[in-house]
């Protein structure tokens, strides 16, 4: 494997350091070591201006919004509000009534598959996915369907975890309904070519949603250059709180489609003879929103603008690229996924251990990581394993931690081999 | 050795080390002692269910005591399958059953591992216990 390309200059210049210090939890002990969090793709940790804006959310803010006359209600909807408008322009969408808050990456998958599926796949219609999606991006179509009688295809990989352009693009038919794309996979870190393959998709009128709950995290994304249909993502990923994520859907699409949930903020009139649908995104936010997890995601947003992504990103990729090649060097130890554009993830696999005692031998020395099947179990089963150890980097993540890692692993096959 | 005797042994084995790292270490060391199963054991009805990990598990009865095989695909599962083994088996059914097994937490397993690790750990001991109860009743 080669090395780094990166300058070592800017690796340098990327005061890790000083990141370190807004992520509180960094500093905490696991077993008694000093923990070392590689197990980013899973949850990423939170900078302590988010976990402020929780706080404060509760004690001067918490009221529910866009309901009352009164002086909270306004201040906490106000707040909410503008978080639309941050989220808009972090992935550069046309107009904020574009951006739909969900509960995260797995919701928003949900809400397409039944409110497009429901409205737009017929019998013999063809969904067409990725031999290496998650599994919130496989059977929320399955189930939609076989509601429909519609027909779930795959676009198979290669041995390095790559989609062929060649063999996706003969799979787009007349009958293809919607494309559903990971744009960086959780359990290999390939990044898929998704504009060319929605450029190809277009070309044949078919909508594409990229499931982007790791490309957010790894990647500056902007909607309206990729020309996606839709884009999912999490906000516990990208330094925000759990239980809130993103769907952005063009306004064409999301005003094309039926709405997911009933109930309240999401009805312009209700009387029991009929009930119109508020416009969007409004239509699909059924209910009381979450009201303080998207504030404090709007503060996460905040923190992102605040450093410089690119450096950032192209630091996570500095580790990455030497975690795998040190990984590589160690007899016994297998890379899971090795494509040519990869971000954050390196998967493992060590000859005659099993991952799951690597893992949490790991974890007794202070380092997290995650072993089992990623919730791709199909792709487990293309590489026929049983699952890997996966360490997946932030870039709060040093240099340093990357060589326990190391060392980690060695003791590791030195004990359980 | 009783029941009560056996886990005091393992309690005090454990005492010799500080750190979990050390505990981890010495379990899989037992682990990797544990005695084989014979492959005609591992069928899909002696599997334990709810254990990550495929855990085999073989009891049979002998001039009135209680007797287990196991293996796993994990050394650590095996490890404390070797503990469970080495408290339980060769009792009669009735110490079995009534076996407190208070070691698992005097000995800081069950505060360090995962919670689908310990819930794994609970399905072993249920069904080590299941078979007792079974042959308690026979007998």
């Amino acid at each position: 494997m080669e090395k780094t390309t990166l300058t070592e200059k800017g690796i340098a210049e990327f005061n890790v350091e000083e990141i370190r210090r807004n992520f509180p939890i960094l500093s905490t002990k696991a077993h008694g070591k000093p923990l070392v969090y590689l197990d980013n793709a899973a949850s990423s940790q939170k900078p302590q201006v988010v976990i402020q804006k929780l706080v404060d959310y509760y004690s001067s803010l918490n009221a529910n919004i866009h309901r009352g006359v009164h002086y909270l209600s306004q201040k906490a909807s106000q707040e909410f509000d503008d978080v639309r408008v941050k989220v808009q322009e972090f992935i550069n969408a046309a107009s904020e009534r574009e951006i739909v808050f969900v509960r995260g990456t797995t919701e928003a998958i949900n809400l397409v598959a039944s409110s497009f599926g429901r409205k737009n796949l017929n019998a013999g219609d063809e969904v067409l996915i990725s031999a290496m999606e998650h599994h919130s991006n496989i059977v929320p179509w399955q189930m939609i369907c076989e509601e429909r009688k519609a027909v779930l295809k795959v676009i198979p990989m290669n041995d390095r975890g790559e989609i062929s352009l060649d063999e996706y693009a003969s799979l787009l038919s007349s009958k293809t309904k919607i494309v559903s794309i990971v744009h960086t996979s959780n359990s290999l870190g390939t990044v898929n070519p998704v504009k060319e393959m929605i450029r190809l998709a277009h070309a044949k009128n078919i909508p594409v949603l990229v499931d982007a709950a790791q490309g957010i995290v790894h990647t500056v994304i902007d909607v309206q250059d990729l020309d996606c249909d839709f884009l999912a993502f999490s906000g516990h990923k990208m330094l925000g709180p759990t239980g809130v994520g993103i769907l952005y859907g063009k306004e064409k699409q999301l005003e094309d489609m039926p709405p997911y949930q009933g109930g309240g903020e999401m009805i312009s009139s209700v009387s029991f003879e009929k009930t119109t649908y508020n416009e969007i995104p409004f239509k699909f936010e059924a209910g009381t929103p979450n009201i303080a997890d998207v504030i404090a995601l709007g503060t996460a947003v905040d923190y992102y603008k605040s450093i410089d992504r690119n450096a950032a990103f192209e630091y996570e990729h500095y580790l990455m690229t030497e975690c795998s090649r040190l990984l590589a060097e160690i007899p016994g130890v297998r890379l899971i996924g090795t494509a040519s554009n990869k971000a954050s993830v390196v998967s493992f696999v060590i000859d005659n251990v099993n991952a799951m005692d690597a893992g949490m031998y790991l974890d007794t020395m202070g380092i997290a990581v995650r072993t089992g099947q990623h919730c791709t179990a199909p792709v487990m089963q293309q590489f026929c394993i049983p699952g890997t150890i996966r360490a997946s980097f932030m870039f709060y993540n040093t240099i340093e931690e990357v060589h326990a890692l190391i060392e980690g692993v060695k003791k590791a096959i030195k004990l359980l081999k | 050795m009783s029941v009560l005797d056996l886990e005091k042994e393992i309690i005090e084995d454990f005492e010799l080390f500080d750190e979990w790292e050390e505990k981890y270490q010495y379990i899989i060391e037992i682990g990797q002692k544990l005695p084989p199963l014979d492959d005609k054991y591992k069928l899909d009805e002696n599997k334990i269910k709810g254990c990550q990990s495929s855990v085999w598990l073989h009891a049979y009865a002998k001039d009135g005591l209680v007797y287990f095989e196991a293996d796993s695909d994990s050394t650590f599962v095996k490890g404390e399958i070797a503990l469970l083994i080495k408290v339980l088996s060769g009792q009669p059914a009735a110490e079995v059953v009534n076996a407190p097994l208070a070691f698992i937490d005097t000995i800081g397993l069950r505060q360090h591992i995962a919670v689908t690790r310990a819930n794994g750990l609970s399905s072993m001991i249920k069904q080590m216990k299941l078979y007792a109860v079974g042959m308690n009743s026979k007998q």
